[in-house]
């Protein structure tokens, strides 16, 4: 301490140059290496699983467009093997959709509720209720549907109760809150004159939602029910819990079925690393891959058509 | 008057969409307490489970949760945090930039299996490691890596400017300002989005099945000892977390009370993520309170 005192207060308090600005050099380098981690994790995965997916067409000779559009599948089959993976495209489409169609209204309707016919009190109680729907994992939502809903289908509906329509109100439930959160946002950032203009003219709250705001926030909206619709194409376990696995393509909505998601989750432990009906699993992982950037790609054309407003 | 009655069933729709929202999530938790609070005891949280004989516990389903979550936050909250200040303080606008954005994006909306299957690629296959907790949590960490950075990143920006200039005027260095005066205000934004990320994180299964397993081996708690095969510490052991172990009775499992033990563990994974998200806003909130002295 004394020592520390004998020295002029120049060199006590001014460090010198040189180390700051090492520090400041250090300090960019290392952010600048938590970036670069992203840009080579993304690289990365499209690689890997890029050629890791293409293995059964250039490697096993499986025919392109044989895979995307036969309907049998029967990899197991020694003689007379058939990588027809269309009926779990299909599966994969179905569930999206009519889940899309179910939470889409439901999400939208929440989101004007609390936007445009309760802001105060109706927002207070939605809000932490959709964010709780969130926080639900998908084998919580998965397990539900397995011992609630499949066994309600059976009695009621008819059928085996595993089939595309549990799995599509379990996805519909899961994407809920995705599309509410993002459409109330799009709702509550509408410029406040829009509305007073409508209420000004005399049109009634639903003419002003219906005609005005709605259209006003399309866009955005569209956002919405696109995030929800990835979540629903990508989600794996709870779909596979309650969808039956079947590998034929569903006739009827009480059919059980498959998704892409699920057939990679039910074979991938207990095929062997490098097997035929292996690889062609990675192939459909390289869909699923696929599908997800032309998600962001359909986002980015939507956000673009925003700005352009 | 006819504009009237059609805004009077509208509102009325509106209202009727918002009570079923709401009691879906009812539902659902009505459910999942009511069924899971009878099968949880000291017993089920405290006995190892079985695969093939009833009254098995979630002893080391729940440690593995926990360890796995933790390590996966060792490694994401420092790169997020990293990924967060570089885009928030020295991105400038640009094609890089951009890149960095659509990576941030691709990232945050793959399908979390796709990323299992990635980390099966590459952290269990090509190091040759087999399912590891260490390979479960860098698959993890892909899958939360955009969250983080983009909570920390918001939780810069939102850092009054003024603050930040007055640094930089008193001729402090932009990375000391970073250091010393941006991070300290953000962080308990930062904090609040972290707990949040490990509430997902805690929950997730798909991204886990293929990365860390479907087994644990049997463990010796009192085996503190990192490197060693029975040690619960080991990195280099497979780990069975509870999301992944709900999912694995209900399909694969031989057990007879699949119902009681995966009603059980799916309450208490709940109940976990609802102390998370509590913690999250109640930590937010006291921290917020005491460095910036509103009320």
């Amino acid at each position: 301490m004394m020592e520390k005192l004998l020295l002029p207060a120049k060199d006590r308090l001014l460090k010198s140059k040189s180390s700051r600005l090492d520090g400041e050099f250090r300090g960019k380098l290392i952010v600048l290496l938590c970036a670069a981690i992203m840009i080579s994790a993304t690289i990365a995965i499209t690689i890997f699983l890029g050629t890791k997916g293409l293995q059964s067409f250039t490697k096993n000779g499986i025919s392109f467009i044989e895979f995307l559009t036969s309907t049998k599948w029967n990899p197991t089959d020694k003689a007379n093997p058939a990588y027809g993976v269309l009926p779990f495209i299909f599966g994969s489409f179905a569930v999206t959709f009519l889940s899309a169609l179910i939470a889409a209204p439901l999400g939208i309707g929440g989101a004007i509720f609390m936007t445009e016919i309760a802001p105060s009190w109706g927002r207070k109680i939605l809000q932490p209720v959709v964010e709780l729907l969130v926080g639900i994992p998908s084998v919580v939502y998965g397990f539900i549907g397995l011992t609630v809903l499949v066994p309600f289908i059976r009695e009621h509906a008819g059928g085996l109760g595993f089939s595309l329509l549990s799995g599509t109100i379990v996805l519909a439930i899961m994407i809920l809150p995705t599309i509410t959160t993002i459409a109330t946002d799009a709702m509550s950032s509408l410029p406040n004159h829009l509305r007073e203009g409508s209420y000004a003219l005399g049109a009634t709250r639903w003419q002003t939602i219906r005609k005005v705001l709605v259209p006003a926030a399309l866009p955005s909206l569209l956002t919405a029910i696109i995030l929800g619709m990835a979540r629903a194409f990508g989600e794996a376990l709870a779909v596979q819990m309650v969808i039956g696995n079947v590998r034929d393509m569903p006739s009827s909505i009480l059919d059980a079925s498959a998704t892409l998601t699920t057939i990679i989750t039910l074979n991938m432990g207990h095929t062997t690393y490098g097997s035929v009906e292996n690889n062609t699993l990675w192939s459909m992982g390289l869909i699923l891959l696929i599908m997800s950037f032309a998600f962001i790609l359909l986002i980015r054309y939507l956000s673009s058509r925003r700005k352009l407003r | 008057m006819k504009s009237k009655t059609a805004d009077r069933i509208a509102t009325a729709v509106f209202v009727v969409i918002a009570i079923m929202i709401t009691a879906i999530l009812a539902g659902l938790f009505f459910y999942i307490f009511i069924k899971g609070f009878k099968y949880i005891s000291f017993d089920f949280l405290t006995s190892p489970s079985s695969n093939v004989r009833a009254g098995g516990g979630i002893r080391d389903q729940l440690f593995n949760s926990f360890y796995v979550l933790f390590i996966t936050m060792l490694i994401t909250v420092p790169i997020g945090a990293g990924g967060g200040i570089y885009m928030a303080e020295y991105a400038k606008p640009g094609k890089v930039t951009d890149f960095i954005r659509t990576c941030i994006e691709v990232l945050s909306s793959l399908p979390s299996i796709v990323i299992g299957m990635f980390g099966l690629l590459v952290f269990v296959n090509t190091t040759g490691w087999g399912y590891t907790i260490l390979g479960g949590a860098l698959a993890l960490t892909v899958f939360n890596l955009p969250t983080m950075v983009r909570t920390t990143e918001d939780a810069l920006r939102a850092v009054p400017r003024d603050l930040k200039e007055a640094s930089l005027a008193l001729g402090v260095t932009h990375w000391h300002t970073i250091k010393t005066v941006m991070l300290p205000a953000a962080f308990p934004s930062i904090l609040t989005g972290a707990i949040l990320a490990a509430g997902r994180v805690f929950g997730e299964a798909a991204a886990l099945l293929f990365t860390a397993g479907l087994s644990t081996p049997r463990l010796d708690y009192s085996n503190w000892n990192p490197f060693s095969e029975q040690s619960p510490l080991n990195i280099f052991r497979p780990a069975e977390t509870l999301a992944v172990h709900i999912w694995s009775v209900n399909t694969q499992g031989l057990i007879p009370d699949v119902e009681a033990v995966s009603s059980g563990s799916a309450a208490v994974l709940v109940i976990s993520i609802l102390i998370f998200n509590l913690a999250a806003r109640l930590l937010g909130s006291f921290i917020h309170k005491r460095v910036t002295a509103t009320k």
